[in-house]
């Protein structure tokens, strides 16, 4: 047996090798082009490989060539701003050798190998290391300082180490045993990146949208689903979680989606402007764009790259968020292979292993401890594209299982164009026990008080609702009118908000609280009103409320808030008098 | 380059023909079949292996016995590409179907097409005047987007496309579009119907038509729309014409998907199509767009029937997650006898947003777009509580939006098929209706815009 073999057997993304020792997850090189691909299943002497590219006009009989190399991740400086493929071929430099269209047969460095950095050393001679700690810096982009570690499993005491100008691949640290240290590292994809112990986590991720930081908020280490059928705006969302979430990095991956869409965020993201930073928003983030046309074996392998990159980054000590998009189609890739392995399936096709590949997904987030002593985190955020929108189907079931933090998009909701089109009703997060805490400190003592009053009334909406159906909101008791009309004030003027729009696109916390509390000051307001014999609809039309609704499109807003509240209830107030 | 003849034909099964013991033959090659009566046929290899070879033939397997011979043809599936294609008629396999002469490659393009470079690609931005002005206002196209009619057996879809590629133009721009019509499976009535009205305006000297009729083979269905669509990148990225793709019907393309699929015994996915559709799929409606620093573009208007009319099923299901917006015909619209029976409340363009304004369309396009759509949502849900409480029961805001529905489906939607609305016009007209909904009611616009365009200020 050699590292070489002959291809046997071909069958679109699949191909069969002969005569080649193979371990699992080899990556080999597969005919005279050397396309890249993996073993995924071994035969006695046969090794079934899924290939990266597309194989058509390949033969039996040319080469396979085993690199006995488990496919892998390049880590280091210059990661960042990166646009990459499903396998990280960097997109540009695609461009550059092959022209518009993806070709095959082609193998692209990660970043640029030769590219001086300035590294700066934190350890010394003669300090102990061990793996993950860290060693130096280098100023990667404007905002981020890229910790430059020692390799997981790698340990001992540092002999020399160098202060200065160096490329990724030149030593900058030598240890006692001979061991040379560079910048750039290797991790397989596969394969968690080890840390020291996961927390509980007790951090919201602020994301800038009303409705999810107030009524369904994700932790920092925790994992989100949002699921939707087409046009409910499941993109739409992802990519202003991108935009506004106060992560430190954020790693984006296009798995299986539009090309338009991609270039969309390809085009607009190296103008948007970082609001936590005031630098540009591509500092931060690396992109990965694998559109439903590539090859469909590197879309599978999207997830793992992207989700690698983002433990690298945890492990410096960073809060990552990381949105997949969608993972519906990571999950096809998987059943589109599985099938023609001839394996038999599970529901819908899918394969068996569906349900615990998601889940072991999943579990790669979370608020860790890493090697090197600090803490980070890595958020997943994942779309679910269920077919025809019925969440009962294999992927969205999956998921549901393992996040605890449910978005679910609603295609009346967004046709009827409330936007963000997430359902108040079926969606839900299991986090705010654990992060009241932080909402009492940071924010507002009766915080989670508010977020019960708010959530209530939308249910006894929902119930009102159905009774008006039948016989119109005239036939209900006043105090019930009052009701919905302030339900409808929390609907249109809280949950909805313009992703399109300068200032109402992200909404800052501490407004956000402020809204919530304007409501039901409205509410105490004319309920008190309404008792000293006001009517409703002089209530409801005081001018000083719309302009507190219009105001929350006035970058103003959170200075002028509490003043257009107070004018709000002297105005009601005089309601009483007029009558 | 041609190799030997093989009579090793084991097992024949559907489109799929099984032979042994090949030289090595390379996936996706080219095949022909001699029948024995000396019939040709070709195919497409599908698998290989040293000792097996699956061959799918395009023609069908009639009359393929254990004698016929098999030669590999040593590339794969390419299609002669060149300027004169403009104004032909081929076959679903691309073959002259008009008695003209073969086409005279300039090159020779590989039909599976490679994915663009996401990177490369430009975002579209320029608006498509359709003169139709639900589509114009409500679900605007955009160059270089896909984006299918959703509709259902019985339906007007032929006669809103064909309008659709008659008027189509750019703003204030001559600048037209050559057609690529590729049909799947139509009847030889559609298909005549489509060539007709082409040649009566003319716009067939400015088209390339693959037609692959309901009694081709199924099978060569499969190739037909990546020929158009091989034509049409010629056309678009290295002849800089601006390219719009019809083609007609999907469904029937993914059923022969679905029968390929069950030949070969692979398990299926939802209601027996492959697990694969939504790659496969992709693989067609993403050769849309534009590429930087190139001229032309290709836009997209796929028409597939939805089954049963339901919009869950897995063909328009897999397809609105891949295009960029649809737009629904409906069969109550129809019934009422509104042409185009075009139902904007589940229509949708998602690239919309890029392309309306005050640069391209009209600074109030968003506003009235908005507006409208949100009145007709809700005059058309009141239809249903009026049918329960009686129209009495409505108050004064309630009355009016009911009106408006009536109006809208009547004044907006309603128009000749060869009334070629300006988007000015467009606008105008949602203005002069949207004036019968007091304007206190209508939230949805900005005070400017009244003030500068609703019929009372007009003057």
């Amino acid at each position: 047996m050699a590292n070489e073999g002959k291809i046997y057997r071909i069958s679109g993304p699949v191909v069969t090798a002969i005569g080649m020792e193979a371990s699992m997850y080899d990556v080999v090189r597969v005919g005279d082009e050397g396309l890249m691909g993996e073993v995924i299943e071994l035969h006695g002497e046969k090794a079934v490989i899924q290939v990266y590219e597309d194989t058509s006009g390949i033969r039996p009989g040319e080469p396979v060539i085993n690199t006995k190399e488990t496919l892998s991740v390049a880590l280091g400086p210059g990661l960042l701003t990166q646009i990459y493929d499903g396998i990280q071929r960097p997109l540009p430099t695609l461009e550059a050798e092959m022209g518009y269209f993806i070709k095959r047969g082609l193998d692209a460095d990660a970043f640029d190998m030769e590219k001086k950095w300035t590294f700066n050393p934190v350890a010394s001679a003669g300090d102990a290391v061990q793996g993950g700690q860290v060693i130096g810096e280098v100023q990667e982009t404007e905002t981020i300082v890229h910790k430059i570690m020692i390799p997981p499993g790698v340990s001992g005491t540092i002999k020399s180490i160098e202060s200065g100008d160096f490329n990724v691949t030149e030593n900058i640290a030598v240890l006692e045993d001979g061991t040379e240290i560079q910048m750039l590292q290797k991790w397989p994809v596969r394969t968690p990146r080890p840390y020291t112990q996961k927390y509980a986590p007790d951090t919201p991720l602020i994301t800038g949208m009303r409705i999810l930081d107030f009524l369904f908020p994700l932790a920092k280490g925790g994992a989100a689903g949002i699921p939707g059928p087409f046009g409910s705006g499941k993109t739409v969302t992802q990519q202003s979680l991108a935009k506004f979430s106060d992560a430190q990095i954020v790693v984006y991956i296009g798995c299986g989606e539009r090309g338009n869409e991609m270039t969309e965020v390809l085009d607009e993201f190296p103008h948007l402007i970082d609001p936590n930073t005031g630098k540009p928003l591509m500092n931060r983030t690396v992109m990965i764009a694998n559109t439903s046309n590539m090859p469909v074996a590197a879309r599978e392998a999207s997830v793992y790259t992207g989700i690698t990159i983002a433990e690298y980054f945890r492990d410096m000590g960073y809060d990552v968020a990381l949105m997949a998009d969608s993972t519906s189609r990571w999950a096809e890739a998987m059943r589109e292979i599985s099938s023609r392995l001839e394996e038999m399936p599970g529901e819908e096709g899918y394969p068996a292993y569906l349900s615990s590949r998601i889940a072991e997904f999943y579990e790669r987030a979370g608020r860790v401890n890493s090697l090197g002593g600090d803490d980070g985190s890595v958020t997943v955020i994942g779309a679910v594209s269920p077919p025809g929108g019925d969440i009962s189907e294999p992927v969205s079931q999956g998921t549901l299982r393992i996040v605890k933090v449910f978005w679910g998009l609603d295609a009346g909701l967004a046709r009827q164009r409330h936007f963000p089109a997430i359902n108040w009703l079926n969606s839900y997060s299991l986090y705010p026990p654990s992060l009241n805490q932080w909402y009492r400190d940071n924010i507002a003592q009766d915080f989670p008080e508010i977020r019960t009053e708010i959530s209530t009334l939308l249910q006894i909406e929902s119930e009102l609702q159905e009774i008006v159906q039948l016989v119109g909101s005239d036939a209900l008791p006043v105090d019930q009118q009052l009701t919905l009309e302030v339900a409808r004030m929390i609907r249109e003027y809280f949950l909805q908000q313009n992703g399109f729009h300068d200032v109402d696109a992200s909404c800052e916390i501490n407004l956000v609280y402020k809204m919530a509390k304007a409501i039901l000051t409205f509410q105490t307001a004319a309920k008190a009103a309404m008792a000293a014999g006001a009517q409703l609809e002089d209530i409801t039309g005081v001018p000083s409320r719309s302009t507190l609704m219009r105001g929350k499109f006035e970058a103003s807003y959170v200075d002028d808030i509490e003043e257009m509240v107070a004018t709000m209830v002297k105005e009601i107030e005089a309601t009483v008098e007029d009558n | 380059m041609a190799g030997k003849e093989y009579r090793t034909i084991t097992d024949v099964k559907g489109p799929l023909v099984f032979l042994e013991k090949t030289e090595p033959v390379a996936f996706g090659e080219i095949v022909t079949l001699k029948l024995s009566n000396g019939t040709i046929k070709n195919g497409q290899v599908l698998d290989t292996s040293d000792d097996l070879v699956v061959v799918q033939v395009f023609e069908g397997t009639a009359k393929v016995d254990r004698n016929t011979g098999v030669t590999f043809m040593g590339d794969v599936f390419k299609l002669p590409v060149s300027t004169d294609l403009v104004g032909r008629i081929l076959d679903g396999a691309g073959r002259p179907r008009d008695g003209g002469p073969e086409i005279v490659a300039e090159e020779k393009a590989d039909i599976i097409g490679e994915a663009i470079n996401p990177f490369s690609r430009k975002s579209p931005h320029d608006f498509i005047q359709t003169g139709i002005s639900a589509i114009d206002c409500c679900t605007t196209l955009v160059r270089g987007q896909k984006l299918p009619i959703f509709s259902a057996s019985g339906l007007p879809h032929n006669d809103i496309a064909l309008q659709i590629a008659r008027q189509a133009k750019l703003k204030d721009s001559d600048e037209e579009f050559i057609v690529v019509f590729c049909a799947m499976g139509i009847t030889a009535e559609e298909y005549n119907y489509f060539r007709s009205d082409l040649e009566r305006t003319g716009a067939l000297e400015n088209a390339v038509l693959f037609v692959n009729l309901a009694d081709d083979p199924a099978v060569e269905r499969i190739i037909t729309p990546r020929l158009a669509l091989t034509a049409a990148e010629y056309l678009a990225f290295e002849k800089d014409y601006h390219v719009l793709v019809i083609y007609t019907d999907m469904t029937n393309y993914c059923d022969a998907l679905r029968q390929i699929g069950a030949a070969r015994e692979e398990v299926p996915g939802r209601r027996g199509y492959p697990g694969y559709m939504y790659t496969d799929l992709a693989m067609l409606y993403e050769r849309a767009g534009i590429i930087k620093g190139k001229k032309g573009s290709i836009t997209q208007f796929p028409i597939l029937t939805m089954p049963g009319d339901d919009i869950t099923h897995p063909i328009p299901d897999l397809s609105g997650y891949i295009t960029e917006g649809q737009i629904v015909i409906s069969r109550e619209l129809y019934q009422q006898g509104i042409y185009p029976p075009i139902n904007v409340l589940p229509s949708l363009s998602r690239l919309m947003g890029s392309c309306i304004g005050a640069k391209t369309t009209r600074e109030d396009h968003k506003s009235v777009s908005d507006q409208m759509y949100a009145a007709y949502a809700q005059g058309r849900e009141l239809r249903g509580l009026v049918a329960i409480v009686g129209e009495d029961a409505l108050n004064e805001r309630d009355k009016q939006l009911l009106d408006f529905s009536g109006v809208f489906e009547d004044k907006f939607l309603r128009q000749g098929q060869d009334e070629d609305r300006s988007i000015d016009d467009t606008l105008d007209l949602c203005w002069d209706l949207m004036s019968s909904i007091s304007t206190k009611y209508l939230v949805r616009l900005d005070q400017k815009w009244i003030e500068k365009y609703h019929p009372d200020n007009r003057a």
